[in-house]
């Protein structure tokens, strides 16, 4: 099996779990639960972007990578602040 | 040849990344309350992407610099994903989301308003 067979499988795969974080980010019921999915789906892209550096052998994906788990982590943390009524200095 | 068995090596590693990964979206999507949808999907997804990203790192090498990145986002994701997802639950809880009324035990209530709290109508 070649790089380019394996990496199209694993992006397909990953868009799939993508789409059902998508579907829980529209559905969800209450707000927590549409923070937690798109804490999964930034966490989902980090897992792409580290495929996207073995399929094309360029080590700048990898600082996509980095960034993006970087601002997800404090979205996440300002999200979860916000729902629990208090400022960010506290 | 040794090659080829690092190659194969962290192709596993990936392909069994990969499969955490779906499996905590689906639990994302099956599980009934915003506790346990946390637990799965938080636990499998980074359990899952940071075995992709070390599989990635075995199957580059840390000659050009991707794979020592990649090691360091690994590292970086074991470090915050949880914390992420303890700030989410405590604000879950503080903002007065229920429980699913199958939960049987509710800790942080017990320890919050210090009296022994039964089954899941709190």
């Amino acid at each position: 099996m070649t790089i380019a067979t394996a990496s199209l499988i694993f992006m397909v795969v990953l868009m799939f779990s993508s789409f059902l974080c998508l579907y829980r980010i529209g559905a969800g019921p209450t707000a927590p639960d549409r923070t937690v999915a798109i804490d999964i789906l930034g966490t989902l892209v980090v897992g792409f972007c580290a495929i996207m550096t073995w399929q094309t052998e360029k080590a700048f994906y990898m600082n996509i990578a980095i960034t993006w788990a970087l601002l997800s982590f404090i979205g996440t943390i300002a999200l979860a602040k916000y729902l629990e009524g208090r400022g960010f200095d506290e | 040849m040794s090659e080829s068995v690092s190659e194969n090596v962290g192709l596993i590693i990936i392909v069994v990344g990969v499969i955490f990964d779906l499996l905590g979206c689906i639990g994302l999507v099956r599980l009934p309350d915003i506790y346990n949808r946390l637990q799965a999907a938080t636990k499998c997804v980074t359990l899952g992407t940071c075995m992709i990203l070390v599989g990635v790192a075995i199957n580059i090498g840390l000659a050009d610099g991707g794979g020592a990145k990649a090691l360091i986002c690994a590292a970086f994701v074991l470090l915050t994903s949880p914390v992420g997802a303890h700030a989410l639950a405590r604000a879950a809880h503080k903002a007065g989301i229920r429980l699913w009324e199958g939960s049987v035990v509710d800790k942080y209530l017990e320890v919050d308003s210090g009296k022994k709290v039964t089954g899941a109508k709190v």
